[in-house]
């Protein structure tokens, strides 16, 4: 029963939050990847365009809501995603032909490129506060928990309960969906495979033929769908705040960084490889040992690797080994 | 002289804009915007030193300068002899095995040659110390923080003048630019950019999160200062008669004594906290000259052809026989010293070091948008940013302000779109430095003063 108890523990506190960051993460990973890998430089601008597409959909949930629109159960902001993505990939073309197309054309350093990004980032950060403002945002609606803690107990009469929110499996579902249709989009389309043969090598795919624009353009449907979505869970799940989307660039990138950066699939598993080592290490195993060893050798002190407070740390320290032994990162992408 | 018109120009320009304000609002607003952009003029020469002169992309500023910041605390404040006695020893021991795990690592690098073999030694090396550092820092580390932890609850420092501490920041700032150096200066330009910026996190949760070493987020208020307190100088006699006299026309205009001794009073608190902030622009003006003056020396040097000949085709430079590797780590680590110095600089003006307050937007891409502004590679230039983009950061609440009531006058008050946007006034200067930088790198990519090279 004590072994149960323990896994019901780790599955708690770390296997079903882990695996719902790690999905926020993946769908940020993959955007950072293959803007990278196509338009061939590191978007800064990343977090904020996740907020901005984020920002439709709150918008759109506070107007639904008003008109007495909702899903049920399910929160209304699931209805808005399609609107929202549809004003992000807006956004997202009309910054590329005022911007970012001018230094395409020119074949500017990739460094250059990142720069832009970066001046991308200060207005876009400026156009979300100046519309939502800065605050603490919350738009879930509809049913909270799936399974509570005490339900739980109750059901198996075990010691420790089982929550999980209604979020964290919406989260795992759409990403399953999302990623599964995008790795078939790319594999086994004719457009799909002429992105990846863009990415691959620029010259020999323009001379088979395949129309640049026609590439760029959908990268940016494609991150666009990807960052409000992504973008939206993350929200559902925790709240929306500009600041916070900023900061969670940082562990996106180290996740398309670890992943192999220019190679998707790599970004998807970089997201939960992420996930799981910033909740593994910083939780405390007290109580998970306590059930597995025997009374006479039950620990004393936390068994905590290190504290809460290093949870961002652990993801860069990651990221750092990786650079030290494998610079193209653990799933081959291209080599920097 | 004719080339230098333009600088002359636009520092003119620069000097006048802050005239303007001291004029307008008023003297004491007008001397911390110029102390601070003498504070960015630093760091963006920090900056420009690795991205100008050699190309390499350093996203870390954040993590320089909040070291620098550190420094002013552990040179300034006075040693807390308590902490000391309960956990010094501990710590101290501390300091001894991280020097042993280092030199054990190195030691394991260079004489094993299976290259298996030798990742498992090192990280056998690292895990075993950190549990031993675990095991005897903790108790130590409680029982440091437990003492007085409302005002001190950390080591406490040197209790030097904390002058000295723009020394030390640099210091600390070029040993971290080693490491960091040491680790990712092997990377190409984006990775190096991500992999700094991480880095710069890290130390920031690290400075963050020990207390022991400077209180953390409860901050390390009242720091000693290199300058006169404005509370002193207001019962000096030298300091009335001085401002009595500067005033003198005024206070002559005043007929009853009472009301000339109160307008006296008055005037000697303004000017008082005037004083000081002028005493701080003179410090920095002296290091600002000093920087300049070392980095223009060094960017007409055969050293400084050599940086830009490595910048513009490392092959060609490594075939001629420069050691690419060597000279970018060297380059990497002054101009990181160079940002430390600022952050040291900017806590002395503060008094108080606040770890929660270093953001990366503020404190590095900020710095980022001054150099690319200025002029990469060109020192008055990156000077030029510092100022410029700082004065338009502080000022482009009043700027917002005036455009949004200038472009809504025909709405009413109460309409609430304009509320909207004048609650929303501090956010535009996102905006401004946004499409400032966007319209700079398309229309003038090398900013408003270029790289200029002089043939000989």
């Amino acid at each position: 029963m004590d072994f149960v108890n323990a896994i019901i523990l780790l599955l708690n506190y770390i296997i079903v939050p882990a695996l719902s960051y790690g999905s926020q993460l993946a769908l940020g990973a993959i955007f950072v990847t293959l803007i990278y890998g196509i338009l061939r430089f590191a978007n800064f601008a990343t977090g904020d365009m996740m907020s901005f597409g984020t920002m439709f959909a709150v918008l759109l949930t506070w107007y639904f809501q008003s008109l007495g629109i909702s899903l049920g159960v399910l929160p209304t902001a699931l209805l808005t995603i399609p609107f929202a993505i549809i004003m992000m990939i807006l956004y997202m073309l009309t910054i590329d032909k005022f911007v970012f197309s001018y230094y395409r054309m020119k074949k500017s350093p990739s460094v250059m490129l990142a720069m832009v990004s970066i001046g991308v980032m200060f207005v876009t950060q400026a156009i979300v506060r100046i519309i939502i403002g800065p605050f603490d945002r919350r738009f879930f609606d509809g049913e909270r928990f799936i399974l509570k803690a005490n339900e739980f107990k109750e059901m198996t009469g075990l010691n420790e309960g089982l929550t999980i929110k209604s979020t964290q499996v919406l989260t795992i579902i759409i990403t399953a969906i999302v990623v599964s249709i995008l790795f078939w989009f790319l594999n086994k389309t004719k457009t799909g495979k002429s992105m990846r043969a863009y990415s691959d090598n620029e010259d020999l795919a323009l001379l088979s033929g395949i129309d640049p624009k026609k590439v760029v353009m959908i990268t940016w449907m494609i991150a666009g769908i990807l960052a409000t979505i992504g973008g939206v869970l993350y929200g559902l799940d925790k709240s929306f705040k500009p600041f916070t989307y900023f900061n969670n660039m940082l562990p996106i990138f180290a996740a398309a960084i670890v992943g192999g950066i220019g190679n998707p699939f790599g970004a998807f598993l970089g997201g939960y490889v992420i996930a799981f080592s910033e909740i593994f290490i910083t939780y405390a195993y007290k109580k998970f040992f306590m059930y597995v060893l025997p009374e006479s050798m039950e620990p004393n002190s936390l068994i905590q690797l290190l504290s809460t407070d290093y949870k961002f740390a652990v993801s860069f320290s990651i990221l750092v080994i990786v650079l030290l032994f494998r610079p193209s990162g653990i799933f081959k992408g291209k080599v920097l | 002289m004719k080339q230098y018109a333009n600088v002359v120009t636009a520092y003119l320009i620069m000097i006048g804009l802050i005239i303007l304000v001291g004029v307008f609002q008023s003297w004491n607003i007008a001397l911390a915007i110029l102390n601070f952009c003498l504070i960015s003029a630093v760091m963006t020469m920090g900056a420009n030193i690795q991205w100008g002169y050699a190309g390499l992309i350093n996203f870390g500023i954040m993590g320089f300068t909040a070291l620098g910041g550190l420094a002013a605390v552990l040179i300034s404040v006075p040693p807390v002899k308590e902490a000391w006695q309960v956990g010094g020893l501990s710590m101290l021991f501390c300091l001894v095995i991280i020097v042993l795990i280092v030199f054990s690592v190195r030691y394991v690098l260079k004489n094993f040659k299976n290259a298996k073999r030798k990742n498992i030694y090192v990280a056998a090396i690292i895990i075993a110390g950190l549990i031993i550092l675990r095991i005897i820092s903790g108790p130590a580390i409680d029982s440091i923080e437990a003492v007085e932890p409302a005002k001190t609850g950390f080591l406490g420092g040197l209790g030097l003048p904390i002058i000295f501490s723009w020394i030390a920041g640099a210091f600390f700032a070029a040993g971290l630019a080693y490491i960091i150096g040491k680790i990712a200066l092997g990377l190409r330009a984006d990775y190096l950019a991500i992999a700094t910026l991480l880095i710069s996190e890290i130390v920031i949760a690290v400075i963050k999160h020990e207390d022991w070493l400077a209180r953390g987020v409860k901050n390390v208020i009242g720091l000693k200062r290199p300058v006169p307190y404005e509370v002193d100088l207001q019962s000096e006699q030298w300091f009335i008669n001085l401002v009595a006299k500067w005033n003198s026309g005024t206070l002559d205009l005043i007929s009853t004594t009472t009301e000339k001794q109160a307008a006296l009073a008055q005037l000697v608190i303004e000017s008082s906290s005037v004083f000081v902030k002028l005493c701080y622009s003179g410090l920095f003006i002296i290091v600002v000259a000093i920087l300049l003056i070392v980095t223009q020396k060094a960017l007409y040097s055969p050293w400084g052809r050599m940086m830009r000949a490595i910048r513009d085709n490392e092959e060609a430079a490594n075939a001629m026989g420069k050691n690419v590797v060597k000279q970018h780590l060297l380059i990497f680590v002054l101009g990181s010293a160079i940002v430390g110095i600022a952050g040291a600089m900017m806590v002395t003006h503060d008094g108080l070091f606040t770890p929660g307050s270093y953001r990366p937007l503020r404190y590095t891409f900020l710095i980022w948008v001054m150099v690319i502004i200025g002029g990469s590679g060109n020192n008055f230039g990156a000077v030029l940013g510092g100022f410029a983009v700082w004065f338009l950061w502080i000022e482009a609440a009043p700027i917002a302000l005036f455009l949004i009531n200038f472009f809504t006058h025909s709405l009413a008050e109460t309409n609430a779109f304009k509320l909207h946007l004048i609650e929303s006034v501090p956010y535009f200067r996102f905006l401004m430095m946004g499409i400032g930088l966007l319209l700079i790198m398309r229309y003038r990519p090398k900013g408003i003063l270029p790289e200029k090279i002089i043939k000989q």
